[in-house]
């Protein structure tokens, strides 16, 4: 009897999920295996694996890889050790610690879309912006970001977003850090960089694996910052797989091609998500 | 220097520091905030405008030119909806999950979670597809069964890590006296897990307010949320940037504000109730 129960209300989220994810799926396999595009329609050919060597092919192909896997190792990097240190900073006792932690974490709250605009028009614009201001201030040439070093400019954009969820995990984390055991290491003369290394550090293994997990999931697809900044420009520079399978599908309409990129996408996030899982699931009890 | 003093020059410099970064990291949003109360010119004066007497007319400006209400509505529309409707389909699985493990429930949670990897990218042609063939286009219903399930892993993930919390021997005694499973959940598990299923939803709030692929990519005119209102400010002839401003700030502050008020629910939720 409790085992039906049980089965009929595990029943929704079970059967939605896996019609979401099989239903698409299966589309998107076969599509990846006719020729398809919107703009000649009734031309439904079967082509094997052409698109996908179509997909690969593509002069954006590589770049796109490339900048996928730099823009997620870069802005994991950035996030993972500016907010370890910026959290053991606002770990310690100061004046307007509940307002410095607000204005850390805001970042996180602002959409994708806004802070795309802003980085791209208010500070990094070559002429009006922010930036642009301080190097002249500085007596330097301003240099027109988004155009000189678009990557760099999203890895910017994104960190500023992700950062502050670091921060807001970690600093949760040290809260529930034992206090005892600081003060004792204190009082037997360990100096504070000690404590740090080997008592701060080890404790925070957890909520850092919890950070990383988490931001890869969103930062392997990151799209919006793309989309209204740099527009995967100039050329191929800030193309990532997400970008470079949006502009087959929906700026080329080639339903085939884009089909093949995204079943390229589901297994690279596959890969990296199986070395993930299986780091979670070993920490999992039921 | 005594130790207290010592301390004492401690305390200031970790705090000017502290500030110092704060500041430095908050100014984009400040700035925004500043720009939207200026006049076009002011906004792109170099050097920076930094005193002026500040005008609202960008406000109403923006209410004109793009409809913010009807965009605010949409958005909140799909997120509470989504967020309903997810939690609705969570709640009883991530209770099944929790107090009724079997050998399987491991690899079932997993399984959830890996969905969740599964790529936007990957079904945008098929979901675009379907959703242009039985007419779910530019719909809020449309949006909101994509956030849904967008959102589903994390959230049954969240529910199962907070009802896994609550004391078995309450659940028994409450059977011992006869209660159903649909009464123990109603009546037990949802008054004390309370404060999960709170973060557990403005998670998924936040999640849904900002997402932005699903929204530019499946909706126009009709059920356009906040993020791609903004997007439409992206174009060349958007580029003003007090109207810009106020219509980032006006997108914005509601969800941060929000995200203000519960910042220590919303860690928990993040990370599925590991870090505490």
């Amino acid at each position: 009897m409790q085992r039906a129960v049980t089965r009929t209300l595990l029943a929704p989220s079970v059967i939605s999920l896996l019609l979401w994810m099989i239903v698409p799926l299966a589309m998107t396999i076969y599509f990846s295996t006719i020729r398809y595009n919107l703009l000649y329609p009734g031309e439904h050919n079967f082509t094997g694996l052409l698109n996908y060597e179509f997909f690969v092919t593509d002069p954006g192909f590589w770049p796109a890889v490339n900048n996928t896997l730099i823009l997620l190792g870069s802005v994991l990097a950035i996030t993972v050790v500016l907010g370890v240190a910026l959290s053991a900073l606002i770990d310690q006792p100061f004046f307007g610690r509940g307002a410095v932690r607000v204005l850390l974490i805001s970042p996180f709250f602002v959409m994708p879309t806004v802070s795309a605009l802003i980085w791209k028009n208010m500070m990094m614009n070559p002429v009006y912006g922010v930036f642009a201001w301080i190097s002249q201030t500085l007596g330097m040439e301003p240099m027109d970001w988004l155009a000189d070093v678009p990557l760099f400019s999203i890895i910017i954009m994104v960190s500023w977003q992700w950062l502050p969820f670091a921060i807001l995990v970690f600093v949760t984390a040290l809260q529930s850090q034992d206090t005892e055991q600081k003060e004792a290491a204190r009082m037997d003369g360990a100096a504070s960089w000690h404590i740090f290394r080997y008592l701060t550090i080890p404790h925070l293994a957890r909520p850092v694996a919890v950070v990383i997990m988490i931001e890869t999931i969103f930062l392997l697809v990151v799209f919006a910052e793309i989309y209204v900044s740099t527009g995967g420009g100039p050329g191929y520079d800030s193309t990532n797989l997400a970008y470079l399978i949006y502009s087959q599908a929906l700026l080329q309409f080639d339903v085939g091609i884009a089909s093949a990129g995204g079943l390229f996408a589901v297994v690279l996030a596959n890969i990296v998500a199986f070395f993930l899982i299986r780091a979670i699931g070993k920490n999992l009890t039921v | 220097m005594n130790l207290k003093q010592k301390n004492k020059v401690r305390t200031w410099i970790v705090g000017v520091s502290a500030w110092g970064i704060a500041l430095l990291l908050f100014f984009p949003i400040l700035w925004m905030f500043l720009t939207s109360f200026k006049t076009e010119l002011q906004a792109i004066s170099t050097p920076p405008t930094l005193v002026f007497e500040p005008t609202l007319e960008n406000f109403s400006l923006v209410q004109e030119r793009s409809d913010y209400l009807k965009h605010a509505i949409n958005s909140i529309v799909t997120s509470f909806g989504a967020t309903i409707l997810a939690l609705l389909i969570a709640i009883p699985g991530a209770y099944a999950m929790a107090f009724y493990p079997g050998k399987r429930t491991k690899d079932l949670l997993l399984w959830m979670l890996s969905t969740k990897m599964l790529p936007a990218v990957g079904v945008l042609v098929p979901i675009y597809i379907l959703y242009r063939d039985y007419g779910l286009l530019d719909t809020r219903l449309g949006l909101i069964i994509i956030f849904t399930m967008m959102n589903l892993p994390i959230v049954v993930w969240m529910l199962f890590s907070y009802f896994k919390d609550i004391p078995r021997e309450i659940l028994e005694a409450c059977r011992m006296d006869g209660a159903s499973p649909m009464g123990e959940v109603v009546k037990i598990v949802m008054p004390l897990a309370w404060g999960g299923i709170a973060s557990t939803g403005l998670l998924s709030i936040v999640l849904c307010w900002n997402e932005a692929f699903w929204s530019l990519n499946l909706t126009a005119a009709d059920a356009g949320t906040l993020t791609a209102m903004i997007a439409s400010y992206s174009s060349p002839e958007g580029l003003f940037w007090a109207k810009l401003s106020a219509a980032s700030t006006l997108a914005c502050a509601p969800i941060v504000a929000f995200g203000w008020l519960c910042q220590k629910q919303l860690v928990q939720g993040l990370t599925f109730g590991a870090v505490k």
